[in-house]
């Protein structure tokens, strides 16, 4: 497979050449020598180069996608009537042996010999395949070369068609990624419709009882099942809180420090390693809150006589808003240096200090930006996974102290869908519901943050 | 929103070509400009004196010993070519250099006696005297009444709403300005054209009461009709202030001002009666500036 791309690439570099040689060569016979040529003699040489490789390479990557179920069905076909007759799982069952046989992962001797036919044929096939393919994509190689080359002449506008396919090529990239987000969105739509057939929305919204625990046979003792999410909400919207309320103020001032009052030489060293708290993991984060946090807030709990959950939200959102510090002090500290200057000498100029130059003017002029950045540290914090699941327990109390245990939303998704999981169930369902609130959530405060911090920005470019 | 120091571009100053080293200034001292300023520096009854101001930006030296004296209640316009240091010179009557991290002051800068470098100067007091008003129109993010009002709150010139509310009405009457403003002084600022908004300003500068105003090119961003309501202010306003104004126009240096002062590359080349400036200027490189030949 990676020969055969070698050899493509080898060939599409040769095409380069021959196109660019003979647009040369066409062009020496015109009377305004390159200057008779519509295009550059590269563009005609990358115009050769790219039909003799994109069709090749689309037909390699769409022949290696389809030919496993090609040759799979042509093996079952030859197979035993007999055989062929089994229900389709156990026909799967045998068509996975085939595969073991062919990839040798099975022991010699221990299959029977109608399987070890069919293997023997799945391998021919599969030879026969490659060699086909590498006839094929060759052919087509040479076949666009060859075009291309005919192709040229002193009027052909070769810039242009080689622009068009970059075009097309980036449109694809973008493509992907928009098709792949759309997917993911419409996924979890389709899931959550599904258990909303079951749970209804109501129930789902604005129950208070959060127990997904469900019993899959008949015969079980198991709860039916409680989903109602409101705990896991409060317990995010709890946890998020506690969080704004660290990262918040201290990021916004420390962005104020960085960008009014630090010295140069303490802003080139302070600001980067404040972001590098943005660069250690959740992870890190997660186990720090789990293991020196919590275990502290409950000693502290303890000697001033509070009962404090060894896992609380007061430990994961502290740890959290640490976590965002760095988002909001560096998002504010954008906003705050992008009022002009203008507005800090107009200040200065009528005497007012530092502080209330920072105070009266900049923070007022800075604020829609600041609020942006705030809302987009907001869903940063309801999105946070790794330091809840490891520090937030999986209780699902409904209460507002913070000194409890709670469960998030994103712990409850990582809990119903860890393990072995039955994808039909409401409990495993209930994930995906969970997930599209939580998307919905998010995206409206991006949207909401976004649209103020443009809105923002057209005051003063 | 990566430009972390987009907004707080250094002054025009920093960026415009300043002199390499000391060395080659006084080679190019010794060709055209004169060991003294040309003309006369003195006035009768100076509110600023300035002796041997020099400024440096980090290793770089934007003003050479500059010696001059701002007169009580008349306007002393400052002209020159695109980074000879007028702006500069300015910035450094009331402190506004403080501002840039790089930039040094030298020399002695005394406001009615006392020199405003002095270790026990405080600025916010010395601002408070010698007001400012920038060359982009700059109001605050605030309305109308709130922008006047800033500097009579911060500096607690009233005692109560009912004399902050005087302040700032005679503040706008000065600046020409109350009677286009009256009814919607609780519109943004921002909102005005822009030379109400320089209006606006002036206005705020005057609110704190200076006794000098300093205006850096007041009139660059604005059009002939707004410039010309601005110069007939900085008339008026003469009987009751001291003004010193960075102009890049000559005509309006010729309008508004008694004394014109004439920078080249970091030195003051002639300081004069602006009668005497324009008509008879003492200095070759002068008349060359006001008679167009370079600048």
């Amino acid at each position: 497979m990676s020969t055969i791309v070698l050899v493509l690439a080898v060939l599409a570099l040769g095409a380069f050449y021959l196109g660019r040689n003979r647009a040369t060569a066409l062009a020496s016979g015109t009377t305004g020598g390159l200057r008779g040529l519509h295009s550059l003699p590269g563009h005609y040489g990358l115009y050769t180069a790219l039909l003799c490789f994109l069709p090749a390479i689309l037909l390699l990557f769409v022949w290696t996608l389809v030919e496993p179920s090609v040759i799979t069905s042509k093996v079952i076909s030859d197979l035993p009537a007999e055989t062929q007759e089994l229900g389709k799982d156990r026909l799967g069952l045998v068509v996975n042996d085939i595969r073991n046989a062919v990839d040798g992962n099975v022991a010699p001797g221990s299959l029977s010999p109608e399987v070890e036919a069919a293997a023997a044929q799945y391998q021919s096939l599969r030879n026969t395949s490659a060699r086909l393919r590498t006839v094929f994509a060759v052919a087509l190689a040479l076949g666009g070369l060859a075009f291309g080359w005919r192709m040229i002449n002193p009027d052909m506008r070769a810039r242009n068609r080689v622009e068009g396919m970059v075009t097309a090529f980036l449109i694809a990239c973008s493509m992907v990624a928009i098709l792949t987000t759309l997917g993911i969105v419409l996924s979890v739509l389709f899931e959550s419709i599904r258990f909303f057939q079951r749970v209804p929305a109501t129930e789902f919204l604005f129950g208070t009882q959060w127990s997904p625990q469900t019993a899959i046979r008949a015969d079980q003792v198991g709860s039916s099942g409680a989903f109602g999410a409101i705990p896991l909400f409060v317990g995010t919207m709890l946890i998020a809180l506690i969080a704004m309320c660290v990262a918040a103020p201290i990021g916004l001032m420390s962005a104020i420090y960085l960008s009014e009052y630090a010295p140069r030489k303490v802003r080139a060293f302070a600001k980067p390693l404040l972001e590098i708290l943005a660069g250690i993991p959740t992870v890190v984060y997660g186990f720090f809150a789990a293991l020196t946090v919590a275990p502290a807030i409950r000693g502290w709990g303890e000697s001033v006589g509070l009962s404090v959950a060894s896992e609380s939200a007061l430990a994961a959102g502290l740890v959290m808003g640490i976590m965002i510090i760095p988002f909001v002090s560096s998002l504010s500290d954008d906003v705050i240096n992008a009022v002009p200057q203008a507005m800090r000498d107009g200040a200065y100029g009528l005497g007012a200090t530092k502080s209330e130059t920072v105070k009266n003017v900049i923070i007022p002029a800075a604020l829609p930006g600041i609020v942006g950045g705030l809302l987009l540290a907001v869903s940063r914090a309801i999105g946070e996974t790794m330091i809840v699941v490891m520090a937030a327990g999986l209780a699902a109390n409904l209460t507002w102290n913070p000194l409890e245990a709670v469960t998030t939303v994103t712990v409850q998704i990582v809990t119903l869908l860890t393990g072995d999981q039955e994808f039909d169930s409401a409990k495993t369902l209930a994930a995906f519901a969970l997930g599209l609130v939580l998307f919905v959530v998010t995206l409206v405060l991006n949207v909401i943050a976004l649209h103020v911090v443009r809105k923002y920005r057209e005051q003063y470019e | 929103m990566n430009r972390p120091d987009a907004g707080k571009a250094p002054i025009e100053e920093v960026n415009a070509p300043i002199r390499e080293s000391a060395e080659d200034a006084l080679s190019a001292r010794s060709a055209d400009i004169p060991e003294k300023t040309v003309g006369n520096i003195t006035h009768a009854d100076p509110v600023m004196v300035c002796r041997g101001v020099d400024v440096f930006y980090g290793d770089k030296q934007a003003i050479f010993g500059v010696d001059l004296d701002v007169g009580r209640h008349q306007v002393i316009s400052m002209i020159g070519p695109s980074g000879c240091g007028k702006s500069t010179f300015l910035r450094c009557l009331n402190r506004m250099n403080d501002t840039i991290d790089i930039a040094r002051v030298n020399g002695n800068i005394e406001l009615d006696g006392k020199n405003i470098y002095a270790s026990d100067v405080d600025v916010v007091p010395l601002r408070a005297r010698v007001g400012m008003v920038f060359q982009k129109p700059n109001p605050f993010p605030k309305s109308i009444y709130e922008n006047v009002a800033y500097g009579p709150r911060i500096h607690g010139l009233a005692k109560d709403k009912v004399e902050l509310e005087e302040i700032v009405h005679t503040s706008l009457e000065k600046a020409g300005l109350l009677g286009e403003v009256k009814d919607r002084m609780d519109q943004p600022g921002t909102g005005l054209s822009g030379g109400q908004q320089q209006r606006l300003c002036i206005a705020r500068a005057i609110a704190v009461s200076p006794e000098i105003i300093l205006m850096d090119e007041p009139c660059s961003a604005l059009d002939p009709i707004a410039t010309a309501k601005i110069e007939d202010l900085i008339d008026e306003l003469k009987q009751n202030y001291t003004i010193a104004i960075v102009t890049h126009s000559m005509q309006q240096a010729a309008r508004v001002s008694q004394r014109t002062a004439y920078f080249h590359l970091g030195y003051l080349v002639e300081v004069d009666e602006t009668d005497k400036i324009f008509t008879n200027p003492s200095h070759k490189l002068t008349e060359d500036y006001i008679t167009g030949r370079f600048g």
